[in-house]
């Protein structure tokens, strides 16, 4: 186990270091500088204010210096500063949106595998039944909603029709005269329809692979053994089958990290949650590269540490695998 | 060669697939949307992008099936023209994903080796970003445009084709056949092509397919932040934007592109998983 630890973790450098190769690329592809853009909001600015600063950011210098450069910054965990107006450490920003991301996407997911593991389950059990169908049609149309459009149409519905929810932002303007409960309360209406969305996009896929993961372990004769054995049906199903069809699942966790990283762009920037996807598209929509860049490098890093996390319960979990 | 993928297809493939009348409906939608792209302009009796400002936010009526937008323009001519980007972008991202996957996937899995380590690698690299990000970036520093965004949204989409690729080939590489035509001399080059390819093919048309759906949703939600299709192009995602902006006043603005969207990317995935069941040897009696 602790060779098996050693070895996935040897393995982070390469990818990590491939990380921030193909993020330094991808960023200096674009034709265009930052300096441009401070440019083209102020023509006053002449030819030795804009040598200045692109010298204070470091832009003149050859593009493997810069990476160079970058890349020891990145060894401190230093970020470096925005191109915005505010001038402050991308890391401090980065920090202060990413509680707001992470949460909202642990409370998706919790939803969304709370309800995908007994609907996979029905539909596996009750295989080719009306029920069966049934969920695979509903799952078959969840799978080709696209969030944005189901996030339009529940505030129409719930914000603009019922009036029932608010539509945007996490809090109601003057929250902060409420008491305790108050503030919980309208934080939570703030969160239904954003976490509503976000664990709906993946719930269809979720539970079709618990459906077909559930349907090879039904097969096996250790099924068959506990029903011959005169277990319940209950107790064959949910204690002996579902344990050994959870096992895939938890890779699927680890996989499913970059896909709800990057869907909070859209809902965050829909019902204007100040979170990770918010920064993201604000930061490429005014060419601020060091938050792009850093953002980039720390979700891809946090996906490879999720993968990481998902492969090592998964050995914890399966024992044929920490064996071998 | 040739004739037993022709006799597999009669023999085995299209009854089996024909049975799935899920699949099938699927795979009528969506001949259906490639009839509606080449004839939009037959079809539709408003131009869709002929500004009225005597019918602005009409809802829908005799007149116009769909209501009208902002600058009175027709939504259903909108909506049936939308169709030919969704229809460009999902084939040619799907075309530079599946050509670089395959390409990759037969180098990693033919050669072995450091070509696989360092191949694979760069797999796990790539699947670590958060797509939609990088997609997004990329975009938005390089100007957006139709062409890009099919290039982007390909260039990102190739690993999961790489990995089943990969995972073919390498099962085809110790067939006998694979043995005999190295006896009788044949060059490299033409087992991968001749031999190995054409028989790795058959996951990598289900990847296709379902990738065709995620391409669509992909360029939609891009159109939807103003970073795709640029108005006054008409494409699903950019109609649903001015649907965000009036969703107090038009309902119609957002419905309609949504549905179409929903649809289209649903009779893709039927159409893939018929494929599937209808390709998978598990299943064959």
């Amino acid at each position: 186990m602790i060779a098996y630890l050693l070895r996935r973790i040897a393995l982070l450098v390469p990818l990590l270091f491939g990380i921030t190769l193909i993020t330094f690329t991808v960023i200096h592809l674009a034709p265009g500088e930052p300096v441009e853009m401070q440019m083209a909001m102020n023509p006053k600015v002449g030819k030795e204010a804009r040598e200045r600063l692109q010298k204070f950011y470091g832009l003149d210098k050859p593009l493997h210096v810069q990476y160079i450069t970058w890349l020891k910054q990145l060894s401190q965990l230093d970020f470096g500063r925005s191109f915005s107006s505010d001038n402050r450490p991308v890391l401090d920003k980065i920090k202060e949106r990413l509680p707001v991301t992470l949460s909202l996407n642990i409370i998706a997911l919790l939803i969304e595998f709370g309800l995908a593991i007994p609907i996979g389950v029905m539909a596996a059990v009750h295989r080719n039944t009306l029920l069966d169908k049934g969920i695979t049609v509903v799952v078959f149309v969840g799978f080709a909603v696209p969030t944005f459009w189901l996030a339009l149409l529940l505030m129409y519905f719930f914000g603009v029709k019922l009036n029932w929810l608010p539509i945007s932002g996490l809090h109601t303007l003057g929250y902060e005269s409420y008491s305790w409960f108050g503030r919980l309360w309208d934080l939570a209406k703030h969160l239904i329809l954003p976490i509503l969305v976000a664990s709906f996009g993946s719930l269809a896929g979720v539970s079709r692979y618990m459906r077909s993961a559930m349907l090879q372990v039904i097969e096996q004769e250790y099924i068959t053994t506990a029903r011959a054995k005169g277990l319940s049906e209950r107790l064959v199903i949910w204690k002996h089958a579902l344990r050994n069809a959870l096992l895939p699942l938890i890779t699927l966790v680890g996989f499913s990290l970059p896909g709800l990283i990057g869907g909070s762009v859209i809902f965050e920037t829909i019902f204007a949650i100040p979170g990770m996807g918010q920064l993201f598209y604000q930061g490429v929509m005014s060419r601020d590269y060091p938050v792009v860049m850093g953002i980039l490098v720390i979700g891809a890093g946090l996906t490879l540490i999720g993968n990481l996390l998902a492969d090592l319960s998964y050995a914890l979990a399966d024992p044929r695998i920490r064996q071998s | 060669m040739q004739m037993l993928k022709t006799s597999f297809a009669y023999a085995v493939f299209w009854p089996r697939f024909r049975r799935n009348r899920l699949a099938v409906a699927g795979g009528a939608v969506v001949l259906l949307l490639f009839a509606i792209s080449f004839f939009a302009p037959w079809f539709v009796s408003h131009h869709p992008s002929s500004i009225n400002a005597w019918e602005v936010l009409q809802p829908p009526t005799w007149q116009h099936w769909f209501g009208t937008d902002e600058l009175g323009r027709d939504v259903l001519a909108r909506v049936l023209f939308g169709a030919r980007i969704s229809l460009k972008v999902g084939f040619v991202a799907v075309g530079i994903a599946v050509a670089l996957g395959a390409v990759v996937g037969l180098i990693a899995g033919y050669y072995g080796g450091w070509a696989d380590t360092l191949l694979m690698r760069l797999v796990d690299i790539m699947l670590c970003f958060p797509t939609f990000f990088l997609i997004l970036a990329v975009i938005a520093f390089l100007q957006p445009s139709i062409w890009i965004i099919m290039v982007v949204i390909g260039l990102t989409g190739w690993m999961g084709v790489a990995r089943l690729v990969r995972a073919e080939v390498l099962a085809i590489r110790e067939m006998e056949y694979i043995m005999a035509a190295r006896c009788i001399g044949c060059s490299d080059l033409r087992i991968i092509f001749r031999h190995v390819l054409p028989n790795a093919l058959s996951p990598v048309l289900v990847a296709a397919t379902l990738g065709v759906a995620g391409a669509i949703l992909t360029e939609s939600a891009l159109s939807f932040l103003g970073i795709g299709v640029q108005p006054p192009t008409p494409s699903w995602g950019n109609i649903l934007t001015s649907g965000k902006d009036y969703i107090e006043f038009a309902w119609w603005l957002s419905l309609f592109p949504g549905l179409a969207i929903l649809i289209t990317v649903l009779s893709y995935n039927l159409l893939g998983e018929g494929i599937r069941d209808a390709l998978d040897p598990r299943t064959l009696r």
